[in-house]
């Protein structure tokens, strides 16, 4: 029986994300956001080098050329392949994160939406101290305190993401929790696990996952300034962020060594925020 | 409203207490890898001894944190093993530069993203609407240093109107309006689309509200409508959100200033953590935090001055 | 004690005859254009308004009515177009006016008033500046020779101290207030029409009774012709002369209030009074009617009378025709029915106060519920202000019990604590005090969660809002069979079977159970939460306010249904209702609250002759009835009812009792007064006196 209705939930959520056709802004996202999504899954297939391979040919004139598309940077690496395997980098890290990020705030949300009380004042003061932090002098702290790796990155999103979510959620829990259908569900004797998961977070689906989606754009852009500052992945790790940084002084001369791996990141944060868009429009449609 | 601001001012207080008290443990490593790290790993265990003792290491960590907090406090934030010279030297002229820099960039943010806020959001679905509205979806998320990138091939390398770099230094090729000019725009460009978005929606949900169409029934003109009885209303939202991008331009403004070598409070907060300069980086994170804090305390107080529903409740 | 009929007041038959209506619609049809195409909400309305007269709209929610009247103000949205025909005022086509001519005519001539007027008003503009700005724009007065005028005005629409009010916020008002001042803002510049669209609709009836009052008031005075739209007749019959039915965007029938009451026309206004308790009737002597179906959606509307589907007097042949053409029964009662003048007339049941049958009831039932001195006190911490914060007594010092197998009707105005007595019955709130027993067993300190399984099977509950009622995100089935599992221990197939069984039970078919609760209306929700109380074969139903979201037609069928229930399954039934119409109807036990407290307990047809609790009594004179032959004492209140933080010291209702006798009242709780049949009224007036009343309603 709850096995039919999950089904349904699935086909239903399927209807709506079709929905999305009717959003040219919508589409352009989705597109951005599945190109780039293709690019790091099939990365050793398309990839022309490897991303560390150097040509030491290439080191006397660096700019594009046939063989290397997009040119090649100090050490004599293809840039093209560090942009293909640079999406890589940024499609596990992000999307592990804000994956965390999300289930340990909306786990605290729906606590202290729900509970409200001392659970709801311990986390929300917790929470109100981490985001009195602003975000780059957490990651600072951070990174310099426990090194660059990606690991370290991960943890210092979750750490500053989860916070935010909570809100999110804690806020819509408070909402939902006042609808009669939760006053039934006590009533008929359900869990507070089963009504938290069951009649209230299913309903905050539509906020969250346009929030996640421009949250994957945020957290696209903290990795990238991360590895921009010097504090991202340690070399020599495809990271778009780093190669700006590595080929910034040299802009004058070859600025196709930044820019190239520039537009990679910007194309994909722009369609992150698109499909955001596009996801808002739909939910707030019927 | 006393009791509330006295509240509030209780509570920042209390924020950067915690926040000190965290900031002073992330960098609070064990006695002896401490020790280590002065005297690298080769060190006798007789040397390391000498030294905890004279640095007042062995002494419990929450002494060794009431004397640092009671040195903060009387103005002693400690000595920069980067700069090698008290932080006190340093960081008051960083700030200042950073001061400049984020309070051009909020002169021009400010005004440019109400009009186009208010313009976009008068008439849901318009042109003018969905125009600016991808606009700011774009601009936004550009990251800082690849707009820094796009716009330095452009108007350094490609047009050579501007300087790559905001060095501050007189007297240099450039004056230092020409040199703001860039850092600018990049926190411009990033900031006002957040900003757009914030006063447009809240707009349109203004113009849906019945007293709008009461204004418009009542014979107004359409400029009436918006400039007497939408505009305010549709600022009280937005207003928060406009004082908290002072907290985010704090985050803008270290990347701005390592895109543009700002000599500012960014870049010095970035440069003491990448050579571990503890000292450094705890002054400028409680300045940071004490910042970010103080502006939501006003945008709170603010907030409530634009409305009426609490200011008389 | 006069009394007031809408025949006499409100019957001016040629008024403004002989000069150019104020408002003429000409076959007007408007459209919006939505993302599915174009959606001809209003395919063709004629109807004139002379000068000073007052047409009442009435329908279902859908039906157009607001369409109608923002097609009159020419606003419509960017979505909405009148597609065809001309709205002339005083004979000017409004489609040809340039955005100037319009904007002179708007506030100035043409005036609108809407519900809701807490959001009509600007939450940032004094209430003074709002008001001044009309004679500024339109008048071009200066500063202050508008504020004398929106003095003036204030006067005139009787809010206390105007000078103050001036300065008010809009929040600092309560809502008859701000509609007063609504009012007041549209009638500054002295328009020939107003167009109000549910001015009174969310205010409490008693609140209501004096916006209306001051309305027909107002309209005198002024001799302004009104667009009055509602979906209460009864409001219609106080203010107007005549009455439009409208359905499904057709003005079906339309005419003087007298010709339509007495004797309607068409098949849908039959359906529509028939389907409408009226303060005279009960469960025992007339059963509701609800009109069978629905409403046909907009986009396939049916050929030829869009009523046809529901009519009972439909012939395919005849009613088919397109279009069909609107017969005039005498010079001003026009019906849209081609058998307009062969039905049979229209037997008026019994709407009278004496046609009481108490019928079967058991007189010395079993009290399976008693409440016990029931208080429930919250604390409210003034936030953010500092300060310890206040006590609010939602529910003071209640005592009253219920029979099995019985309806206690709980009724009162907003704030009266209704929706707090049902939390604590079902253990969503504890009490505070005081005790609630369930055949014997104490319930009120037992959270739901800690209650014993029995226990939850034994309270069920229905809720208002059939938006909130059931999860969006769960199917009808899962719904019931979840509900089924948890109070009966049922699951698969016998789960599934009784999930049918409930679901015929509230007459909704088998293939609802894949449904999801989107494609429900709110008729079709309310069946389901009514299933889903039944699952576990409670023994006390609560329902609080189940009928209030519904239109009048679902309404009928959903009385029917809990009544129907009730009698079939012996369960109690605690039934919380605003509407002293619907609780005459279905109810055996009636209780009155004011600000938390009882003021009134006793068998229905106690509660509704006198001795009445002086409340009790201005509630029934406030209840607008749907029969212009019923005759009402009309007692205005005046102010609003207190917030229950600063409840009067002695009789909470002594700020507002027309009757009250001093200073005893306002510094002394009243006594509980109990007659030997049980009826008790809480109020210093001696029974013996109470009972010296005239009857408020009477036919
Ligand atoms: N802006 C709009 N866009 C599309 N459809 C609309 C719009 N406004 C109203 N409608 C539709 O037009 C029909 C008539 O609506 P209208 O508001 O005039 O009815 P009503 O009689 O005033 O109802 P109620 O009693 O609920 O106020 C409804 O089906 C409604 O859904
Ligand atoms: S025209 Fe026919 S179907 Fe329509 S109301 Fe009259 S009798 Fe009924
Ligand atoms: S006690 Fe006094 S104030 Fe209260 S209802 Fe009776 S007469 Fe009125
Ligand atoms: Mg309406």
């Amino acid at each position: 029986m709850a096995m039919s209705d999950t089904a349904g939930a699935v086909t239903r959520t399927w209807a709506r994300v079709s929905l999305l056709r009717e959003s040219p802004v919508g589409m352009v996202g989705a597109f951005l956001v599945v190109f780039w999504v293709l690019v790091a899954i099939f990365a050793p297939v398309i990839s022309p080098f490897g991303p560390n391979s150097n040509d030491l040919d290439a080191l006397v004139d660096p700019t594009p050329n046939a063989i290397h598309w997009f040119g090649t940077d100090m050490q004599g690496r293809d840039i093209l392949a560090r942009v293909i395997w640079g999406s890589r980098t940024v499609l596990t890290v992000a999307p592990v994160a804000v994956a965390i990020a999300y289930a340990i705030g909306s786990l605290l949300g729906l606590l202290a939406g729900y509970y409200r009380g001392w659970a709801d004042t311990v986390i929300n003061r917790i929470s109100d101290i981490i985001l009195s932090f602003p975000a780059i002098v957490l990651y600072i702290i951070v990174i310099m305190r426990f090194g660059p790796s990606a690991l370290n990155i991960i943890l210092a999103v979750i750490f500053i993401a989860s916070p935010q979510i909570m809100r999110i959620v804690r806020g819509m829990t408070l909402e939902l929790r006042e609808r009669e259908y939760v006053a039934a569900a006590k009533m008929r004797g359900e869990s507070a696990l089963y009504i938290m998961f069951i009649e209230i977070l299913p309903n905050a689906r539509g906020p969250l996952i346009v929030d996640a989606c421009l949250r994957m754009g945020y957290t696209t852009i903290a990795i990238g300034v991360l590895g921009f500052l010097g504090l991202g992945l340690p070399p020599p790790t495809p990271d778009w962020g780093g190669m700006v940084k590595d080929s910034y002084a040299l802009m004058s001369i070859f600025p196709h060594m930044a820019l190239f791996p520039a537009a990679a990141i910007t194309s994909l944060v722009v369609g992150f925020s698109l499909l955001a868009d596009g996801m808002r429009e739909i939910s707030m449609r019927d | 409203m006393l009791a509330f601001f006295l509240k509030r001012l209780a509570s920042l207080v209390f924020t950067m207490l915690v926040v000190s008290a965290l900031v002073f443990a992330a960098f609070e490593f064990t006695p002896g890898q401490m020790a280590t790290k002065i005297l690298g790993p080769f060190s006798t265990q007789d040397q390391r001894d000498r030294l905890m003792e004279e640095l007042g290491l062995h002494r419990p960590v929450w002494e060794r944190y009431f004397e640092w907090l009671g040195n903060v406090l009387s103005g002693d934030l400690g000595y920069s093993t980067l700069y090698k010279l008290p932080v006190n030297d340093i960081i008051w002229d960083r700030l200042g530069n950073t001061l400049t820099l984020a309070a051009i960039a909020f002169a021009v943010m400010v005004p440019l993203s109400v009009l186009f806020g208010i313009s976009a959001g008068m008439r849901e679905g318009s042109k003018l609407d969905r125009t600016i509205s991808v606009a700011s979806i774009v601009t936004t998320s550009v990251p800082e240093f690849a707009s820094g990138v796009f716009l330095a091939s452009i108007f350094v390398i490609g047009l050579g109107w501007l300087p790559g770099t905001a060095t501050l230094e007189a007297g240099a090729r450039w004056p230092i309006a020409a040199q703001l000019v860039l850092p600018v725009t990049v926190i411009v460009l990033y900031d006002l689309g957040y900003v757009v978005r914030m006063v447009r929606a809240s707009m349109v949900e203004v113009m849906t509200r019945p007293y709008i169409r009461t204004a418009i029934l009542k014979g107004l003109t359409f400029r009436d409508v918006i400039l007497k009885h939408a505009l305010r209303n549709a600022m009280i939202a937005p207003f928060t959100v406009i004082l908290l991008q002072i907290n985010y331009m704090i985050t803008g403004v270290v990347v701005v200033e390592a895109v543009f070598a700002y000599p500012g409070f960014g870049r010095m907060l970035l440069d003491s953590a990448l050579s571990q300069d503890v000292a450094t980086v705890q002054a400028a994170s409680l300045f940071a935090v004490l910042v970010s804090v103080s502006t939501q305390i006003a945008g709170d107080l603010g907030y409530m001055m634009l409305n009426p529903r609490i200011r008389f409740s | 004690m006069q009394f007031a009929t809408a025949t006499e007041t409100n019957s001016r038959p040629g008024a403004g005859a002989g000069k150019p209506p104020v408002l003429e619609l000409r076959n007007v049809s408007i459209s919006y254009f939505v993302r599915a195409g174009e959606m001809k909400v209003v395919p063709n309305i004629s109807f004139k308004l002379g000068q000073g007269e007052a047409i009442g709209l009435v329908g279902e929610s859908g039906c157009g009515k607001s369409t109608v009247a923002f097609a009159v103000m020419q606003y419509l949205g960017t979505v909405g177009r009148v597609t065809g025909g001309q709205v002339l005022f005083e004979g000017k086509d409004l489609a040809k006016l340039s955005p100037a001519e319009l904007r002179a005519l708007r506030g100035r001539k043409i005036s609108m008033v809407y519900q809701d007027p807490m959001s009509s008003l600007n939450p940032v503009i004094p209430i003074g500046k709002q008001l001044m700005e009309v004679p500024m724009i339109h008048f071009g007065e200066n500063e202050q020779q508008a504020r004398a005028r929106a003095l003036q005005m204030l006067r005139e629409v009787n809010l206390p101290d105007p000078e103050t009010m001036m300065t008010r916020y809009p929040h600092q008002l309560s809502g008859g207030q701000q509609q007063r001042v609504v009012i007041a803002m549209a009638l500054m510049a002295e328009p020939s029409l107003l167009v109000m669209d549910e001015p009174t609709t969310g205010l409490d009836v008693t609140v209501e009774a004096a916006v209306l009052d001051l309305v027909a008031r107002l309209r005198e005075k002024h001799n302004t012709a009104i667009v009055f739209i509602s979906h209460n007749l009864g409001t219609v019959v106080r203010i107007c002369d005549r009455i439009g039915v409208m359905y499904a965007g057709e003005l079906v029938e339309e005419g003087p209030i007298a010709d339509v009451f007495r004797n309607p026309r068409h098949p849908y206004t039959r359906g529509l009074l028939s389907c409408i308790p009226t303060l005279g009737a009960d469960k025992n002597s007339r059963p509701l009617t609800a009109i069978p179906g629905q409403v046909p959606s907009i986009l396939n509307r049916p050929k030829g009378c869009v009523f046809q589907p529901r009519c009972r007097f439909a012939i395919a042949e005849r009613c088919s025709q397109d279009p069909l053409p609107t017969l005039s029964l005498s010079e001003r009662h026009r019906v849209k029915c081609v058998r307009a003048e062969e039905l049979p007339s229209h037997d008026k049941l019994p709407q009278g106060i004496e046609a009481v049958a108490i019928g079967d009831q058991p007189v010395d039932a079993e009290a399976v519920l008693r409440i016990a001195h029931l208080r429930k006190t919250y604390h409210q911490s003034t936030g953010m202000f500092g300060g310890k914060g206040y006590d609010v007594h939602a529910v003071d010092n209640i005592e009253l019990e219920a029979n099995r197998g019985q309806t206690l009707a709980i009724v009162g105005e907003s704030g009266c604590g209704k929706s707090t007595l049902a939390k604590v019955l079902t253990g969503i709130e504890l009490g505070s005090a005081g005790m609630v027993t369930l055949a014997g067993k104490e319930i009120s300190q037992i959270p739901v969660e800690d209650r014993e399984a029995d226990t939850k099977r034994a309270v069920q509950m229905v809720f208002q809002n059939p938006d909130s009622t059931l999860n969006p995100s769960h199917s009808i089935g899962y719904v019931m069979e979840r509900a089924i599992r948890k109070l009966r221990g049922l699951s698969g197939r016998e789960a599934k079977n009784e999930t049918s069984t409930l679901l015929k039970t509230v007459n909704l078919p088998l293939e609802f159970a894949s449904r999801m609760p989107r494609q429900l209306s709110g008729g079709q929700k309310q069946r389901v939460a009514i299933a889903r109380a039944l699952a576990g074969e409670p023994d006390l139903i609560l329902a609080d306010e189940p009928v209030s979201a519904l239109d009048v037609s679902v309404q009928a069928a959903i009385i029917n249904l809990l009544v129907d229930i009730q009698a079939k399954r012996g369960a109690t039934l605690i039934f919380i209702s605003h509407d002293l119409s619907v609780v005459r109807y279905l109810a055996d036990y009636v209780a009155v609250m004011y600000l938390g407290q009882v003021m009134e307990f006793g068998r229905t047809d106690e509660i509704f002759a006198p001795p009445y609790h002086p409340y009790t009594e201005a509630l029934l004179s406030a209840v607008p009835i749907a029969d212009p032959d019923v005759h009402q004492r009309r007692i205005i209140l005046e102010g609003a009812i207190p917030s229950p933080q600063n409840r009067p010291k002695g009789c909470p209702f002594a700020t507002r009792c027309p009757r009250k006798l001093g200073p005893i009242c306002d510094n002394e709780a009243p006594p509980m007064q109990t007659t030997a049949s049980g009826h008790r009224i809480a109020c210093h007036i001696p029974l013996d006196d109470l009972k010296k009343v005239d009857k408020v309603v009477v036919a």
